[in-house]
């Protein structure tokens, strides 16, 4: 008897549980067009990696669209309202993203979302938008194919094959070389795109491939396929990785396999994290990569950013990531303050139509609703990170 | 009980209809549908688990994989290959052919790795999964490592939910018949029913090719409700979550499957405001649910009208 009243209670229990999941949420009423904005504020979803398998990037993310909105609201928000930043977790999976867009889009009413971080979230959730004719921009999904899910989703970074170009003519006209070897993670789409973006400018430029091998991401020991790329002799190496496997192939290349330093590493976004110098050491030093943007870059507008952002994040200095989201945010503010409304179509038109100076470079959409704007190559020099050059988009 | 059936199935399709009815009309907006369809989802995929890990005793963790194979081979019937059907024939054809392959995939390799027991089908089977994801990174016609894009968005509430009533139909079924019977003697005791002349193997390979059948359904669904095939939504960590569903519940319980699919698909969006503490609250609940009811919400038992009954009678019985 005293079993059945447990069994009776605890089901209660999830009963309860699962009803107060249900109705405990926004009463917020549905803005399907968005036609005016409700109420004091105008809503700005975020869907965000806060946790999961790449939450530092979802949470530089973050605080990159937090800094941007503060300083927005302190000059006093746009159409004289101020901005609410609504955030939504998406545990780095695809199924999260795309309820956490219909929840912003249902529940809160949002005018527009930021998000997310990876090209495959981006991916799940951008249908979603587009749907309900919500405009979408991502910080940081460098994937040709988001934008291509309808005339909603922009972005604020630039696109994969653009690196991928960057890198190839760096090596040429600036290192002066001839031969390069491809190392690609077979696992990774961000990877196998760039190697043949990499391949057909480096050809068609005079250059030539003399050695291509794969690895995949997790794997440990790169001694023999090192060893293969070493023997094909070529001037540059290219790989276009995360760091993780990247700090451990830059440290036995250099201390296993032998390379020697006039063989130049090279790299691509991917690269961006301390974790590269805790793997490789000494060894990543005289490498290159191509970036976002870089916090030693000369200009007025970054080194407010940084100081503001110092300030507001006990004095961590923002990466690449915090970058593009800060310019995504202020995209946004741009477009909703020239489109005097958060009307769906008109702010459409209005972020298609924006042009600023952002912190990673100028932002002005192609008709791709890709920004052209310029990369920077990155040195990495005695166990650090130093601006190079600043390649502009031809 | 046939006819006690009939009301239960036409009461619990009648439900359905009036929550798709209150979803078209904007009653119900699409993010509740979202979350209602996926519950439905959950509750095939946890239902189907039990029938292998529950009632069959067989501690399977690939389902994640048979999910994946329904998905990306359901899609590809609706996306890749232009068949002159409408909708609503195209649809459920995709998701039959989607199950099938994952049945197949599952007799293939079922047979070889039914024979092992315990941990040892536990790490075969985990394997399993793995491998069809991988499959899936490398293979270049379903867009490999950048998943498959542009499904159409075929499934909506109904179509899960009625899929999710005929399939635990079906499985609560098979359960109940001899066959079933023969499935639970194998989780009691395998030498046991070997000795009363049971094929175990061939048991064993039926459970699990209907669980795999289901899975693929189900993946079908997924995949056309997010519009997007990813390798990455097929880890292993998805195949745990479902299994998660099905210890909650009670192993061998399918009510408790489909309670626990429900409940923990409502928890983990009640939950998404907290965000970095969301999976911190989320284990502490299934640390303390799992310290008071080891056995899972439900234990063995099944959930059902007439277990009122009893308590009435037995009260009556006090009063006397």
């Amino acid at each position: 008897m005293k079993r059945k009243l447990f069994l009776i209670i605890a089901l209660l229990m999830v009963a309860s549980l699962v009803l107060s999941a249900c109705t405990s949420k926004d009463p917020a009423p549905v803005n399907n067009g968005g036609d005016k904005p409700t109420g004091e504020t105008i809503k700005i979803g975020g869907i965000l990696e806060m946790t999961g398998n790449i939450a530092s990037f979802g949470q530089s993310s973050r605080n990159g669209i937090v800094l941007a909105f503060e300083e927005i609201n302190a000059k006093g928000g746009v159409l004289g309202k101020q901005i609410e930043f609504v955030l939504e977790d998406n545990k780095s999976i695809q199924v999260e993203s795309a309820t956490a867009a219909q929840k912003l889009i249902q529940q809160n009413g949002v005018a527009a979302i930021l998000g997310a971080v990876a090209s495959s979230n981006t991916l799940a959730a951008a249908p979603i938008a587009q749907d309900a004719k919500i405009p979408l921009i991502s910080p940081s999904s460098t994937n040709p194919a988001v934008t291509e899910v309808g005339d909603y989703i922009f972005r604020s970074c630039f696109i994969d094959p653009f690196q991928g170009v960057v890198m190839s003519k760096f090596a040429i006209e600036n290192l002066g070389a001839k031969t390069a070897a491809i190392m690609t993670d077979n696992n990774s789409d961000y990877s196998i795109g760039l190697t043949e973006v990499f391949k057909e400018a480096f050809t068609a430029a005079g250059g030539k491939i003399v050695s291509e091998v794969a690895y995949v991401s997790g794997d440990t020991d790169f001694n023999s396929i090192l060893t293969s790329v070493k023997n094909a002799g070529p001037e540059v190496v290219f790989i276009p990785g995360y760091y993780d496997s990247v700090g451990l192939i830059l440290d036995q290349a250099k201390n296993n396999v032998g390379f020697s330093s006039d063989i130049v590493f090279l790299g691509t976004d991917g690269w961006d994290s301390p974790t590269l110098f805790d793997l490789a050491g000494d060894s990543a030093n005289g490498t290159y990569f191509s970036n976002h943007y870089s916090p030693d870059a000369d200009s007025a507008i970054v080194k407010d950013f940084i100081a503001s952002y110092k300030a507001k994040f006990n004095g961590a200095i923002p990466d690449a990531l915090a970058a593009t989201a800060y310019d995504a945010a202020y995209m946004i503010a741009a477009a909703i303050e020239s489109a005097g409304t958060t009307d769906a179509a008109a702010l459409r038109d209005a972020i298609a139509a924006v042009q600023l100076e952002g912190v990673s470079g100028n932002i002005k959409l192609n008709e791709k609703r890709d920004p052209v704007k310029s990369a920077v190559v990155i040195k990495i020099d005695g166990g650090a990170q130093t601006y190079y050059s600043t390649v502009e988009p031809n | 009980m046939n006819k006690k059936k009939l009301i239960f199935i036409t009461g619990a399709v009648a439900v359905g209809v009036v929550v798709q009815l209150l979803i078209s009309s904007g009653v119900i907006n699409p993010y509740f549908a979202q979350i209602l369809t996926l519950m439905s989802m959950y509750a095939i995929l946890a239902t189907s688990l039990n029938l292998i890990n529950g009632i069959t005793g067989q501690f399977s963790l690939g389902h994640a994989g048979f999910m994946a194979l329904g998905g990306y081979f359901s899609a590809i019937l609706t996306t890749k290959l232009a068949l002159p059907l409408p909708n609503f024939l195209m649809f459920p054809l995709s998701l039959l052919f989607g199950g099938l392959v994952a049945a197949a995939a599952g007799f293939l390799v079922g047979l070889p790795t039914l024979r092992l027991r315990g941990d040892y089908l536990a790490i075969a089977t985990l394997g399993l999964g793995e491998i069809i994801r991988v499959m899936f990174v490398n293979w270049k016609y379903v867009g490999a490592a950048a998943g498959m894009k542009g499904i159409p968005g075929y499934t909506n509430f109904l179509w899960t939910y009625v899929i999710a009533v005929f399939s635990i139909l079906i499985i609560v079924n098979f359960i109940k018949s001899s066959h079933g019977r023969a499935c639970i003697s194998i989780r009691e005791d395998e030498i046991a029913a070997e000795t009363m002349g049971i094929n175990t193997t061939k048991y064993k390979v039926m459970a699990f090719v209907i669980g795999a059948f289901f899975a693929g359904v189900a993946g079908g669904i997924f995949g056309h409700l997010i519009r997007l095939l990813h390798p990455n939504s097929f880890t292993f960590m998805v195949s745990v979550e479902i299994l998660l569903m099905v210890v909650l519940g009670g192993l061998g319980s399918i009510t408790g499957s489909i309670a626990a699919a429900v409940f923990l698909t409502g928890l983990t969006e009640a939950l998404r405001q907290f965000s970095d503490l969301r999976m911190i609250i989320y284990s502490l609940m299934l640390i303390v649910i799992m310290l008071f009811r080891p056995q899972g919400l439900l234990g063995t038992r099944e959930f059902s009208l007439d277990m009122f009954s009893k308590f009435t009678k037995k009260a009556e019985k006090a009063e006397r």
